[in-house]
């Protein structure tokens, strides 16, 4: 399953402006999200001194085109470029039979993940169910000898004891507030957008 | 959204059709892991309940269940259970009902038995042969194994070959292949095929050899001796004269063309003794996929919600 193809386009508004309701801003344009990923990157190298035994696997959806994103600036800074992994967490849910399961992808590790580095790579680290359910989607592959965290955006509100080790923004959010994260690879555009339903009143149904 | 019980073919849409072959894309890879097994319906109980002989349906959908870290039981109609001391259907049904199941994959020598017992219990029932009437998990499962090999199913031309009188697999793969756009062709001989198949959406010719080159699937139907109570044609050996697959016969196929069977074989009546292990006989791939389409439907039934629209990503 490739990751990269594209999908229905969500709609974005503008680069450094909101929609014409007033009720999204964009809070990284294709800029910050560029830079975000290269500080990112560099992090990664710092704390792994380097690319050695170093895996970066993405989240699907979004947190796979980061993770190809992040180990194409690892490359471009080490000249070596770590594997990536793609996982889809869909199985490992702690909400399965209470939502209904949709839009499933294919895990695909290209590599032995026993005794590795494996950065894990979402978009948004929200509650942290997502990176529960990865973390044990991860150790049926495996026993790493490291699991770190990157996100681009943490936006707070968490609700198990998880934290990431690499965090492109910190945004905080009410709870009643979306954040979604676009990337060229499906969207289109690079940015990442606060959507408030509570400015027009009504609730917003991603 | 996804539906509560599987009895026929019908029920699907092409869009939830699609839906399980897509996600039977995640279960053949997890099919591929050293520890072949999510979590997803831990804690769920799946009853197998099988009124007539099988082996690889019952297999399939035992291994898919606990691929899903699903709690399986059998319960096979023979010598050994409450069936042999004249328990009935009904009260068969609501012993299982008592015992709180999630699922009860159900096989049954009287069509319509599926239908009947989602009638008398809360469990998720999914249909795996209902006498002459419908398998739609077959039928799923050679969808994939064509989608897979052909990359598409719509706009092939699929030929069904043999006992469609008697064939569930046929009636359920008829609906799904058309539904999916395919262009089927039944063959046989004419005692073998129903009256109402003219109705059917299907074309019927009763020449295999003129048929061949234009097919790209073969799909071959087994001889269900247990069925032929009448005598629907006068010998086996004429039956595989007329109507089976032989070298020659493969001699006439399109090279890239496909054949399928949904097993068991019989070796020398539908097909020659030696033709079962060439590479285009892919019946290996069918029992594969088979585990993986039915943990898709499994999953997405019963780890599906009715009522709870989707949540905002976590």
């Amino acid at each position: 399953m490739n990751a990269h193809t594209p999908s229905e386009p969500v709609p974005a508004p503008a680069v450094g402006g909101g929609d014409d309701t007033g009720r999204a801003w964009v809070v990284l344009d294709e800029l910050d999200f560029k830079r975000a990923l290269v500080r990112m990157a560099h992090e990664i190298l710092e704390s792994n001194r380097g690319t050695g035994e170093l895996v970066v696997v993405g989240i699907h959806k979004r947190g796979v085109p980061l993770a190809y994103r992040i180990a194409k600036r690892i490359a471009e800074i080490e000249k070596t470029a770590p594997p990536v992994g793609e996982l889809d967490i869909s199985f490992y849910r702690d909400d399965v039979g209470i939502r209904s399961p949709q839009d499933i992808s294919t895990t695909d590790f290209p590599f032995d993940v026993n005794d590795k580095t494996v950065v894990l790579v979402d978009d948004v680290l929200y509650t942290g169910r997502t990176v529960r359910a990865a973390i044990d989607a991860l150790v049926d592959f495996g026993r790493p000898r490291l699991v770190r965290l990157a996100v681009l955006v943490d936006r707070g509100h968490r609700e198990l004891p998880i934290r990431a080790d690499f965090i492109g923004k910190n945004i905080p959010t009410s709870k009643a507030q979306e954040v979604r994260v676009h990337v060229k690879e499906t969207d289109g555009v690079d940015s990442v957008v606060i959507y408030d339903p509570r400015v027009l009143g009504e609730a917003t149904d991603q | 959204m996804m539906i509560k019980h599987l009895l026929s073919i019908d029920q699907l849409s092409t869009d939830q059709i699609d839906l399980v072959l897509k996600t039977a894309d995640s279960f053949g890879e997890v099919g591929t892991r050293t520890i072949k097994k999510v979590p997803a319906l831990r804690g769920r109980t799946v009853c197998n309940l099988f009124f007539e002989p099988s082996t690889r349906t019952r297999l399939s959908f035992e291994l898919a269940a606990k691929r899903l870290s699903a709690d399986v039981i059998t319960f096979t109609a023979d010598s050994k259970t409450s069936v042999s001391k004249g328990e009935s259907f009904k009260d068969t049904a609501l012993t299982l009902q008592a015992m709180g199941l999630d699922a009860i994959v159900v096989r049954h020598t009287s069509g319509g038995a599926a239908k009947r017992l989602s009638q008398w219990v809360d469990a998720s029932v999914l249909n795996a042969g209902d006498g002459s009437n419908e398998h739609p998990t077959q039928a799923l499962l050679d969808l994939y194994t064509i989608k897979q090999r052909f990359g598409r199913i719509d706009g092939l031309h699929i030929g069904i070959v043999g006992d469609v009188f008697h064939s569930r697999v046929a009636r359920s793969n008829i609906k799904a292949m058309t539904k999916m756009g395919a262009h089927v062709t039944v063959i046989g001989p004419p005692t073998l095929l129903p009256v109402t198949v003219g109705s059917w959406g299907v074309d019927v010719s009763t020449d295999l050899d003129a048929m061949l080159p234009k097919l790209d699937i073969v799909y071959l139907l087994r001889i269900q001796k247990e069925r032929q109570v009448d005598q629907f044609f006068p010998s086996l050996r004429e039956y595989s004269m007329f109507w089976g697959l032989d070298n020659r016969r493969v001699g006439l196929m399109k090279p890239e063309a496909l054949i399928m069977h949904p097993g068991p074989i019989n070796r020398g009546v539908e097909i020659a003794g030696d033709l079962p292990e060439m590479e285009r006989f892919i019946v290996a791939d069918q029992v594969t996929n088979g585990i993986a389409v039915r943990a898709s439907l499994m999953f997405l039934m019963l780890g599906g919600s009715q009522e709870l629209p989707p949540s905002e990503k976590s």
